[in-house]
């Protein structure tokens, strides 16, 4: 199990720097609350994008982006009001991103879903 | 672009309809959506492709995936659309080139090891790539089919990889090296006639049917040989001509009775329903999508109803409209099919509900109420068109022991049946019909008149109350087949008596 969470945690680092290099603005990185957990609240210019990492260490039970179904996706939409009702930011648009990372053999392989839903 | 395109066919009635298969693949969580009217089994060639692509060694494409099918108001069904949708995704996703895709007919559909299976109806699928002028891509079990089709480039695929290659231009024909051939199974397979002991005016009643086209009723106690001479009829009818057999091969494909393999259809079918079959089954309709009836399977060929007056009302009365026009038409909301219906009518039927009426050997129990009500079942209406009207009686012993002399068996009937036929189509040449039954009696009458002593027998009969003016029509029609098979320019006295003996009996069965 411990190496499940370094892995993920390991991810979720890839995908701060992936999304500070891209010119967002961080706002907040692994908020739970009762309904579950945010991995990275950032701003890419007005929009506030949610953002949920995937990272998997080989392609055996899928792609890591075919992780995200249905449900976790509305999940992820009643997880982003609940960040806003307890944070006083503004914002135009929301968004959510997946942030998908496979790491296998070489430099792991990162992919930026924006907008899936 | 992650856009592909291709094309494919589904069967609506018998009639192949082109369907536009179009996939697109944009940034987004890994989902797959057919949109375009799809029934499930469309729906759930979502799973289908994808399982083939991967265990051929392709990857899937990890994005959303959105598949659609135009016409888009068109219902889509079947699992034949299965290998366009697997290609057009592997197209969009770059791994075909997409030029090779979009002048191509493409159906099969895929089992998960990427193996493409046979479709329904491959052969007006072919027919429809043609009308396009595309080239066509099937599985390998319907090459033959799809082969029959002139000007038609067909390439027969086994499994995807097999067409991923060829359309990477890596395999250069798909095609094996087999030519579409006739059935050569089915010369045995009908019953012959000199199987038939005794009935002598029976086979030539039958014989009659066949060279003119004319429908046919049997009416006799059980036992007697009514089934057995039906099923003989196919035997001694000419071979199907080259679009007939087509359409007849393109009706038993769509209907999924070819065999694998299987070439043209050259002998008219023989479909015999079962008195219990509903109305859908024998002329076909049905929920959802209008199926094929019996009737259309038996289209260029012999639908034959033992048992007759046991059928449903519904079913006897729904004959009516395919006897006529030679087609049904199913009506759906939005939308009419036409099913192909042209068939010969032959009619068993027992005496009375027992069947002993008549017979030597036992006595009948039935009343006579229970008798006349027994064959009022089949209507006038109905009655009316059949041309031939056989009373089978037992044979005697000398007849069961065939010292009447050989019998003859169907090659040398169906060879006089082919001649008499030769004569009508060349008397019939340049005009709508293509059989003496086909003929309505009041062009028979203005084209070709009968001088008055020739048909003097008939009127004779019908002026003594045995028949009506419309009967007496359909005995010169009779006659004119009679002189067929004769080889008579035209009918003799004697030619519209041996008519008149074939449509006189007893009772209601009397023209």
């Amino acid at each position: 199990m411990a190496q499940k969470d370094a892995l993920g945690r390991y991810g979720e680092e890839l995908a701060v720097r992936t999304l500070v290099a891209a010119g967002y603005q961080l706002l907040d990185r692994n908020w739970r609350c009762r309904q579950g957990e945010i991995d990275i609240v950032a701003f890419d210019g007005h929009t506030l994008v949610i953002c949920e990492v995937k990272t998997r260490s080989g392609l055996a039970f899928g792609s890591p982006a075919a992780a995200v179904d249905k449900r976790k996706l509305a999940r992820l939409h009643r997880l982003a009001a609940a960040w806003l009702a307890t944070h006083d930011v503004r914002c135009i648009e929301i968004r959510i991103d997946v942030i998908a990372i496979l790491c296998r053999r070489g430099a792991p392989q990162i992919e930026h879903l924006v907008g899936v839903g | 672009m992650p856009l592909a395109r291709t094309r494919s066919v589904i069967v609506i009635g018998v009639a192949g309809q082109l369907v536009e298969v179009e996939a697109d693949i944009s940034p987004g969580l890994p989902a797959m959506a057919i949109v375009g009217l799809a029934d499930t089994a469309v729906a759930e060639a979502r799973d289908r492709a994808r399982a083939a692509v991967v265990n051929s060694g392709e990857d899937w494409p990890n994005r959303r995936i959105t598949v659609g099918l135009s016409p888009a108001s068109l219902h889509k069904h079947g699992s034949a659309l299965d290998l366009a949708i697997a290609i057009a995704v592997l197209g969009a996703a770059g791994k075909i080139p997409i030029d090779a895709l979009a002048d191509l007919v493409v159906v099969g559909e895929l089992g998960l090891d990427g193996r493409v299976r046979p479709v329904r109806g491959a052969l007006a699928m072919a027919l429809a790539a043609r009308d396009v002028g595309c080239a066509i891509v099937v599985p390998a079990s319907n090459y033959q089919e799809a082969a029959l089709v002139p000007d038609l480039v067909v390439h027969a695929v086994a499994n995807l990889a097999g067409l991923v290659g060829l359309l990477r231009g890596e395999i250069l024909t798909g095609a094996p090296d087999t030519t579409p051939t006739l059935t050569p199974s089915e010369a045995g397979s009908v019953p012959d006639l000199s199987d038939v002991r005794g009935q002598v005016a029976a086979r030539f009643g039958l014989e009659l049917a066949a060279a003119g086209g004319h429908h046919i009723s049997m009416l006799g106690p059980p036992g007697i040989g009514k089934t057995l001479l039906a099923e003989r009829l196919p035997g001694i009818l000419p071979a199907l001509s080259g679009e007939a057999a087509v359409e007849v091969t393109a009706v038993h494909s769509i209907a999924g009775r070819l065999a694998e393999g299987q070439g043209l259809i050259s002998r008219a079918p023989f479909i015999a329903p079962h008195h219990t079959a509903s109305v859908a089954a024998v002329v076909g309709g049905g929920s959802g999508l209008p199926k094929l009836g019996l009737v259309s399977l038996a289209h260029h060929g012999v639908l034959f109803l033992d048992e007759a007056p046991e059928f449903a009302q519904s079913v006897l009365d729904a004959l009516r409209l395919p006897l006529e026009s030679g087609e049904i038409v199913v009506s759906r909301s939005g939308f009419n099919v036409r099913l192909p219906a042209r068939f010969q009518l032959v009619l068993a039927a027992n005496p009375c509900p027992c069947g002993l009426a008549g017979s030597m050997v036992a006595i009948c129990q039935c009343s006579s109420l229970q008798r006349r009500r027994y064959l009022a079942r089949l209507s006038g209406p109905l009655l009316d068109r059949i041309d031939v009207r056989l009373q089978l009686a037992a044979p005697t012993l000398a007849e069961l022991r065939g010292i009447e002399g050989t019998v003859e068996s169907s090659s040398v009937v169906a060879a006089r049946v082919a001649l008499a036929r030769h004569r009508s189509e060349r008397r019939l040449q340049g005009l709508p019909w293509r059989t003496n039954a086909e003929v309505p009696t009041t062009e028979l009458r203005k084209r070709w008149p009968l001088p008055a002593d020739v048909v003097a027998s008939a009127e004779e009969a019908f002026e003594t109350g045995h028949g009506s003016a419309r009967g007496l029509d359909r005995v010169v029609r009779l006659a004119w087949t009679v002189a067929d098979l004769a080889g008579h320019q035209s009918p003799t006295a004697l030619d519209v008596e041996t008519a008149l003996l074939q449509r006189t009996g007893r009772g209601r069965w009397a023209a």
